[in-house]
């Protein structure tokens, strides 16, 4: 389940990167490829097991859509956390210098 | 049960190329790009989030599934001596085939790339008074 959740994630945040290119301010280029490497690490995953294990290939289950409701999150967290660094609006810097200004 | 160990170890690798080259490419200018105007640190950075965003999430699953402990040896796999070699065998099958397959994806991206750059770019034929040889 986890596999088809962030494949999804995957082709959307790559909708929306390209609704927005060339422009990408908010690296969204950046979540889209990894979306796009996990999913394709995960389908590998799925191949190799269900080749040499058998079995079902996809995991329907609570815990599996938890799972992929967990991934889907984190990538967004590491995400925000890389945008947040840069900070490409300017947001951080603008309260530095207002905080610098009020103190000095 | 480790299997994102070796994409980790590539990407690792591959993160450290792609800051040596950005610092040659400093250094040699901006007007060294390629045709397709894509410098080699760009082309490393997509292969970088591929693999980085693959292990990140990989790593999830395998601490959600109790592979991955937060205490020494981290690895479940190598509390037990029986189960070192399994984990070997599926670090080079699964893990292999996860590295080999998001470096072809790569390589393929980077080719429609150069392709569809190049289309993109009107021959100039060169003339014998702009000196071309």
């Amino acid at each position: 389940m986890w596999l088809i959740m962030t494949a999804l994630a995957a082709v959307i945040a790559t909708a929306i990167w390209y609704v927005k290119a060339p422009e990408d301010k908010y690296k969204l280029g950046l979540l889209s490829l990894f979306f796009w490497g996990a999913t394709l690490m995960w389908l590998v995953d799925h191949v190799i097991a269900y080749i040499t294990e058998g079995g079902e290939f996809f995991e329907i289950n609570l815990d599996a859509t938890l799972l992929g409701v967990a991934v889907i999150v984190f990538a967004l967290f590491v995400w925000e956390i890389v945008l947040v660094v840069s900070d490409p609006k300017g947001v951080l810097k603008k309260r530095v210098k207002k905080v610098e200004t009020t103190v000095g | 049960m480790a299997c994102f160990l070796v994409p980790m170890g590539e990407a690792i690798v591959a993160t450290t190329v792609q800051k040596v080259v950005e610092n040659r490419e400093k250094k040699v200018g901006e007007e060294k790009t390629n045709n397709a105007g894509l410098r080699w640190s760009q082309r490393l950075g997509w292969l970088n989030k591929l693999l980085w965003g693959g292990t990140i999430l990989l790593a999830l699953e395998h601490v959600w599934h109790g592979e991955i402990v937060p205490w020494p040896p981290f690895l479940t796999a190598m509390e037990n001596p029986a189960n070192v070699s399994p984990m070997l065998h599926e670090m080079a099958v699964f893990g292999g085939a996860m590295a080999i397959t998001i470096t072809v994806v790569w390589g393929i991206m980077i080719l429609i790339a150069e392709l569809k750059a190049k289309a993109a770019v009107p021959r100039v034929k060169k003339s014998p008074a702009s000196g071309g040889a």
